[in-house]
């Protein structure tokens, strides 16, 4: 007697994929706003970046409905730390509310592959990257979702120093320019959306630094 | 009486000799490498001097696509165009040989090809492979009899239709058909037409996307265009441009000499022993 298959799945891939570069003084979070499910669009306008703190932003990937619901959690209990501590949670502090809070359902996990981006207490660029069930690290750059695997090694040349036997791990910050940082993730999505079926329409970019949050959007191949 | 087996010698066709192995190996979690499907949108369409067909250009493979420019428009015949969606190797190949058939018929015949000719040919062919030559063909041309337009699916069906759509955007595509088509469209209503379903089937379908081909096939001459339309130009390429200096690394280097290793026979004939 055969194991039954299961015929119904509770998890959908709506596609996409986000990028975020920390630097000396910034962060710059990427997504692009293409929904998709099978082969057909649902949207060409969804945000997949959401701000969860005055400098803690977060892009996510995967299945949007548990983003969503993950996003609200999030915001939830941000709301309970400013009630009890009278300031906002630091990019450090986020990381690791984001990071229990996907390890709490390892059993029927968030379907959700998050970048989280921001400033830390001291002004720096910071992004941690996560997995499914919230194991994260904290690095100079990183890239997820169903693109990532285009990005990720433009990304490690462009970025990473050689090998890590040859230079010890420098500080995670990258040291390009704001503007440089910016140019690269276009030139990334741009080359990312000719060749993933599932990533195009728009990018969204949001840049953190001292004078705030700034959004910007940039065009790509709607095919 | 003998109980041996005679030992056939194998017949064309597929061998499912490998099937229980490769069950095997899925269930330990092996996976077999995927076919490069053409995703697709391919259209046909009957106007009043002959028939038009069109297809997008892009090629998937799984969710990254690995052409962005292939021609799914396959020759068959000076006077006949086939398009093709499904498993890319099987299109192509499916058409070469019937174009390949189609050939030696007209050196037999004297006679310039018809399309039911060449309609029966790939259906007979898909048919004995029950299905298995993924191939979902748009079939159009004009002959003596006139202008024909067909689709043949995988298993060997056939439709004889003033239009179709086939491909993953095939829904995409028709609905466009549907809403605009009618009968004694002319040459430059046809192109627009065909070309606003493809392009409907690239916006719309993640599996077709990139450029629209077009062919136009009227009584004694062909038109084949290429590129027709290119909605998706690359959306951004960076000023600066970038470099990639770091070679691969070299972490260590260890040289280990070959030692010569020899024989001595002490006396004795080398040859013996």
């Amino acid at each position: 007697m055969t194991k039954q298959q299961a015929n119904w799945s509770p998890y959908d891939n709506n596609g996409g994929s986000c990028v975020a570069i920390a630097g000396a003084d910034y962060c710059v979070i990427a997504a692009d706003t293409r929904m998709s499910t099978g082969y057909n669009i649902l949207t060409r306008e969804y945000s997949k970046i959401c701000k969860l703190a005055d400098k803690c932003v977060m892009a996510s990937s995967g299945f949007q409905a548990d983003v969503k619901a993950l996003q609200k959690q999030l915001a939830a209990r941000h709301l309970i730390y400013q009630h009890q501590h009278n300031k906002q949670m630091s990019c450090p502090a986020m990381a690791q509310l984001l990071s229990n809070t996907l390890y709490y359902k390892r059993f029927f996990p968030y379907y959700s592959f998050n970048v989280l981006g921001g400033l830390d207490n001291e002004g720096k660029g910071c992004v941690f990257t996560y997995d499914a069930v919230g194991s994260y690290e904290k690095v100079g750059y990183s890239s997820q979702g169903s693109g990532s695997t285009l990005i990720t090694p433009f990304l490690d040349n462009q970025l990473k120093s050689p090998s890590p036997l040859l230079l010890s791990v420098q500080d995670a910050v990258t040291p390009l320019v704001e503007a440089e940082a910016i140019d690269l993730v276009k030139t990334v999505f741009a080359s990312a959306s000719e060749r993933d079926i599932y990533t195009g329409d728009k990018i969204e970019i949001v840049v953190v630094n001292a004078t705030g949050i700034r959004r910007e959007y940039m065009e790509l191949r709607k095919d | 009486m003998s109980k041996s087996v005679i030992e056939m010698p194998p017949k064309g066709g597929f061998s499912f000799d490998l099937c229980k192995r490769n069950e095997m190996l899925a269930k330990k979690g092996v996976s077999p490498p995927s076919f490069r499907k053409t995703g697709t949108t391919i259209v046909g369409l009957i106007f009043q001097d002959g028939v038009i067909l069109g297809a997008d250009t892009r090629a998937t493979e799984g969710p990254i696509v690995c052409d962005k420019n292939c021609e799914k428009i396959h020759y068959m015949a000076p006077n006949i165009y086939c398009c093709g969606a499904g498993t890319a190797a099987d299109t192509e190949a499916v058409t070469d040989m019937v174009s390949s058939q189609l050939q030696l018929h007209r050196y037999h015949t004297g006679r310039e090809s018809r399309v039911v000719t060449a309609l029966t040919l790939l259906k007979r062919h898909l048919f004995n492979y029950q299905g298995y030559v993924s191939a979902a063909l748009v079939l159009g041309g004009v002959d003596v009899t006139g202008p024909h337009l067909h689709t043949i699916y995988p298993h060997g069906s056939t439709d004889t239709l003033p239009f179709a759509t086939m491909g993953s955007g095939s829904l995409a595509a028709m609905a466009v058909f549907e809403s605009k088509y009618k009968e004694g469209l002319t040459r430059d209503e046809g192109i627009k037409l065909v070309t606003e379903a493809i392009c409907s089937g690239i916006f719309n379908d993640l599996g077709s996307g990139s450029n629209v081909d077009i062919c136009v096939i009227t009584k004694g001459a062909k038109e084949y265009l290429r590129n027709h339309l290119q909605p998706n130009p690359r959306t951004y390429t960076s000023s600066k441009g970038y470099s990639f200096p770091k070679k691969t690394e070299v972490l260590l280097t260890k040289i280990t000499p070959l030692k010569e290793k020899v024989e001595i026979i002490e006396g004795g004939d080398a040859m013996e022993e």
